[in-house]
């Protein structure tokens, strides 16, 4: 238990939330949750601990409620930021219900958290930093005033950069958007080219809502002609058509020039895209293309060949004159000499589309231009405090969701991972490979109307021959979730007498393993369990010595029941 | 809650290990950290990461890395507060922190993470209740010796000596040697401001923001009560209105948990018991509302020609400081399009220094006194110059990869808000030594001076 400046305060606590008869008497409960608040002479470690056990608390009503948030308050104006984040974490969980009480405490935790984006420590600023991040996700003009704090200086860690450019991506508004657009044209010209290209793609973020402005600046970086930069602006021109078709006039008499300046793979794929979909309104998109398809031999990604077919098929369709012969030869060369065998077929499959007739070949091409709902759809909606309330002030921000997944999924295998040396051993179809049993104690306990007997030892052999001499009494699917961790399973089995003959070791595709059991009266309960590569769900046939039904479906009751509880442990 | 702690130097050396919770993994940890950190790819963040079901948290100190792991997910604010604040004590404890005090002094830094963590809670990082337990001495690398001063003056004379404390005062360990009673009490008061300004290539301002802080070293012993005034009209926030005329204003204020404010309304006086040691007394913020004229202005003249790849830039720099006031060790830093051949310059004063070093242009003075203007002439031959497209030859807007101007700078005895102390008063203190020094100081530096072409 940590020290948390004196024995009265840990008592306290531990009375509090760890004494049954105190949390059953609710007057006694609020009485010495109310002494511990008021515990002054905690330094701010003790009080950073205070609020963590805190966020266990459930208040009865809400006059309790307000009455802790009340007492709690001086939490929020302290000098460490580790109490003032652990005071706000714990009134946005405690007040979910009241979502004002959750916007107001937000608007008083604003001041801290910008004089921690603004701190000498360069760590503390970031964390920071994450944070705003996830408050702008549910309130965003929360800092919009307040923009002028997020400007990059030239001389913070790249990863700071980063966040804050996001950071001004995303607090947006009208009073502000010309500023921010005028710093991030600034960083677009930035040495770094990863910086450069993140403040483009910012650009691009903010060209959803301010589509004009955005265009004519991404416009302007084009006529600089650095590689860098244009091949990231045609990225951002391609999603934003397909995204705000309004803005397609401006691009298109944008692109014109640019090929010259893309080296790269996905800067030429969104460029291909652009004048095959929009080339009737680009006049020299033909000539553009027969460049590419030049230098197709040389070509190295099969990817932009593919983007090259179809948009060449698309021009076809507008501007029939000028692409015949280069489709011709494209084509030929897809389907005569092409190695890559993806593109290949494509070439086929348009050679013999067009063979059909030109009326199929619209059919199939002309798909629409944009989807302007995809934008909807794309944009992260206000989401509630609540569904982040429980990650403030964690690790989770900092990490960021997709990567905190990541780390949660190892997490999990690592948990559960072989205490006791792994058992290698596989069991393939018809094949059995012979697998010690293990001499784990045994805990002797029964299910209701089945015994069965404990320590059985069967071997290998005798095993495979009953089971190929048997016929499958009773097959079932239960659901599944996720990976099999066979020791686990192999122990579970043990506590209630199902002996593992053999098991496919962690991660084998198809997991397979082999139980037997027998009860009392010498009746042979063969199992067989198979995980298919999907994992969701796990095949079990039972075969039997005898022929007792009743026995069987008591058994498998057992089988299923720890099934289902390894089953729940992990998902 | 943390399970190791580990200190390593700036090359990746373990000087420090403790591992308090016995739980995850062994000696190879501080290496593992650092190939994970040399290794990270750019744009992700050192700060926190992950490896094999361990956090690994850091800041860097003085050329340090203070890392700590952890198995659980806890708030990460909490834990880099606790490492600010173990390179405090630490520092304190030791003189200063560096590689070199550290390897001194090992036996003294395990003690206080024996006191300070306990199976990986904290248990206090109060000065007052570590000094109770620390037995070992700090080793100094030398003891402080006349000779050192820069100023000694002759026969007797009254010197600067006594009215600049000696440089090695303040990195002196503060809770060294109990049975030594005749070193010097001291009280060490600086009024930190760090300047941020962001100027438009048209002159306007975008941006300005000061970050201060007033800090205290104190060698006192315990038990002396000490007093702070400060400025009286300095006013905190948008609408409070003291004194007559524009006053001194300051957006947010915060303060230690140890002061007291009960005169700071009334008064602007603050009252405090400090313990030994670093500590942060107060600590504010203001933005886009400076009463005093920035400090520097900078006119650029630049002049390029597409055809010959000839720049030249003209550099003027003004001071708008009052004129007794001077500015020191200002840089000003300006990156130049790549591949730039030569470089020949024209400077306006002999002390001055320019150099082309890493693709930017260095330029160098020592001092610069208030209201003055200095000026440097650069021209450079850059081949393949490019930028944006223009009709004529020369041009006015900037080629491409001339980036903003930053400069660096100290402002000595100089606040950006005019926030003061007036006076430092120490009440009666129990062991009666002759009367404590206190030296009070006040300085501005700029954090990032951007200026756009």
């Amino acid at each position: 238990m940590p020290y948390l400046g004196s024995e009265d305060v840990v008592k306290e606590l531990k009375k509090a939330l760890c004494n049954p008869h105190v949390q059953a008497d609710r007057l006694r409960y609020r009485n010495v949750i109310q002494r511990v608040i008021r515990m002054s002479k905690l330094d701010q470690w003790g009080q950073a601990e205070v609020l963590n056990f805190l966020l266990r608390y459930q208040p009865r009503s809400e006059e309790e409620l307000f009455d802790i948030l009340n007492l709690l308050d001086s939490f929020l104006k302290s000098s460490s930021p580790g109490v003032v984040m652990g005071a706000t974490k714990l009134f946005l969980i405690l007040a979910k219900k009241f979502p004002h009480v959750q916007t107001d405490v937000l608007v008083r935790v604003k001041g801290p958290l910008l004089a921690a984006c603004s701190s000498e420590s360069r760590e503390l600023c970031f964390a920071a930093l994450c944070h705003v991040r996830q408050i702008l996700h549910s309130l965003p003009g929360h800092f919009s005033s307040h923009y002028k704090k997020f400007f990059c200086s030239y001389s913070e860690p790249h990863y700071i950069k980063l966040q804050k450019v996001e950071v001004l991506c995303e607090l947006v508004n009208d009073e502000n958007v010309q500023q921010v657009l005028e710093e991030l044209r600034g960083y677009c010209m930035d040495v770094s080219a990863d910086f450069a290209q993140a403040a483009i793609f910012a650009i691009g973020g903010i060209a959803k809502t301010y589509t004009d402005q955005c265009v004519q600046i991404l416009t302007e970086l084009l006529g600089l002609r650095q590689e860098h930069i244009t091949t990231v602006v045609v990225q951002t021109f391609r999603d934003l058509v397909w995204l705000c078709p309004q803005c397609t006039e401006a691009v298109c008499q944008a692109l014109p020039g640019c090929e010259e300046n893309i080296q790269d793979n996905e800067g030429k794929q969104a460029l291909i895209w652009l004048l095959g979909v929009h080339g009737e309104r680009i006049p020299n998109a033909p000539y553009v293309l027969e460049d590419f398809v030049e230098n197709v031999k040389s070509e190295t990604f099969p990817a932009v060949k593919m983007e090259l077919l179809a948009a060449l098929m698309r021009l076809f369709l507008s501007r029939p004159a000028e692409c015949q012969d280069m489709l011709g030869r494209l084509l030929y060369y897809c389907i005569e000499e092409e190695k890559d065998m993806a593109v290949r077929d494509r070439g086929l499959f348009y050679y013999r589309l067009l063979l059909v007739g030109i009326d199929e070949v619209k059919k199939v091409l002309c798909s629409p231009k944009s989807d302007p709902s995809l934008g909807l759809l794309e944009d992260q909606t206000e989401r509630p405090v609540n569904s982040w309330a429980s990650d403030f002030n964690t690790l989770v921000p900092v990490y960021g969701k997709a990567h905190w997944a990541l780390i949660s999924k190892c997490q999990k295998a690592e948990h559960h991972g072989p205490l006791l040396p792994p058992k290698t051993s596989f069991a393939t179809s018809g094949h059995l490979v012979s697998e010690e049993n293990k001499e784990g104690v045994q805990e002797p306990s029964d299910s209701e109307a089945l015994m069965l007997v404990p320590n059985l030892q069967l071997t290998a052999e005798y095993f495979e021959k009953t089971w190929l001499s048997l016929e499958v009494a009773h097959q079932q699917v239960l659901p599944w979730q996720g990976e099999v961790h066979p020791d686990t399973l192999q122990m579970a089995l043990q506590v209630v007498n199902i002996q593992t003959i053999a098991m496919s070791r962690a991660g084998a595709q198809p997991w397979k393993a082999y139980l037997s059991a027998q009860d009392e009266t010498g009746c042979l309960f063969l199992t067989e369990l198979l995980l298919e590569p999907e994992n969701s769900e796990m095949q079990v046939s039972v075969k039997l010595s005898e022929a007792r039904t009743e026995r069987l479906h008591s058994f498998f009751s057992v089988l299923e029941t720890v099934i289902g509880t390894i089953g729940d442990i992990k998902s | 809650m943390i399970s190791q702690f580990f200190i390593l130097s700036s090359k990746g050396d373990p000087l420090i290990y403790k591992d308090f919770r016995g739980d995850c993994g062994g000696r190879d940890i501080p290496e593992l950290f650092y190939r994970k950190l040399m290794g990270l790819p750019g744009g992700e963040s050192p700060v926190v990461m992950h490896h094999d079901d361990r956090h690994f948290i850091h800041i860097r100190h003085s050329g340090l890395y203070l890392v700590a792991t952890t198995s659980e997910n806890v708030s990460p604010f909490s834990l880099l507060e606790l490492l600010s604040r173990l390179a405090t004590l630490l520092g304190d404890y030791c003189g200063s922190l560096s590689e070199g005090t550290i390897s001194r002094n090992v036996a003294l830094v395990y003690e206080l993470l024996d006191e300070v963590l306990d199976y990986g809670y904290v248990q206090t990082t109060s000065t007052e209740m570590l000094r109770n337990f620390i037995q070992t001495e700090p080793v100094v690398s030398k003891p402080f010796s006349l000779f050192d001063l820069s100023s000694v003056g002759l026969f007797g004379a009254e010197t600067q000596q006594s009215k600049v404390a000696p440089s090695s005062a303040a990195s002196r360990p503060v809770l060294s040697s109990r049975s030594d009673q005749s070193q010097k009490n001291e009280v060490f008061l600086d009024v930190v401001e760090r300047l941020s300004v962001l100027i438009a290539s048209n002159g306007s301002l975008l941006k300005v923001d000061v970050q201060g802080e007033i800090r205290l070293k104190s060698f006192l012993p315990n038990g002396s009560e000490m007093r702070i005034g400060l400025t009286e009209e300095f006013c905190v926030g948008k609408s409070e209105l003291r004194g007559y005329g524009p006053g001194i204003r300051v957006d947010e204020v915060s303060f230690h948990s140890s002061v007291n404010l009960d005169e700071f309304e009334s008064h602007r006086i603050l009252r405090l018991q400090p313990p030994q040691g670093e500590l942060t007394v107060m600590r504010y913020q203001l933005s886009d509302d400076l009463s005093s004229p920035l400090p520097f202005r900078l006119f650029p003249t630049v002049q390029w020609d597409r055809g010959s790849g000839r720049l030249q830039i003209y550099l003027k720099l003004r001071c708008d400081l009052p004129p007794k006031s001077q500015a020191l060790n200002i840089r000003l830093h300006l990156p130049l399009p790549r591949g730039v051949v030569s470089l020949s310059q024209e400077l306006s004063s002999p002390d001055q220094k320019a150099e082309l070093g890493e693709g930017a242009l260095r330029w160098d003075l020592p001092r610069v006194q208030g209201g003055s203007l200095l000026s440097g002439l650069f021209q450079m031959d850059v081949p393949g110059l490019q930028g944006p497209a223009s009709h004529g030859s020369s041009t006015s807007a900037p080629p491409l990869g001339l980036g903003p101007a930053s400069l660096s700078f100290e402002l000595p005895r100089h606040t950006c808000s005019g926030l003061q102390v007036r006076f430092l008063r120490l009440s009666f203190r129990p062991c009666g030594n002759a009367n404590p020094h206190k030296w009070v100081r006040h300085l501005s530096h700029s954090d990032a001076y951007v200026i756009r072409i």
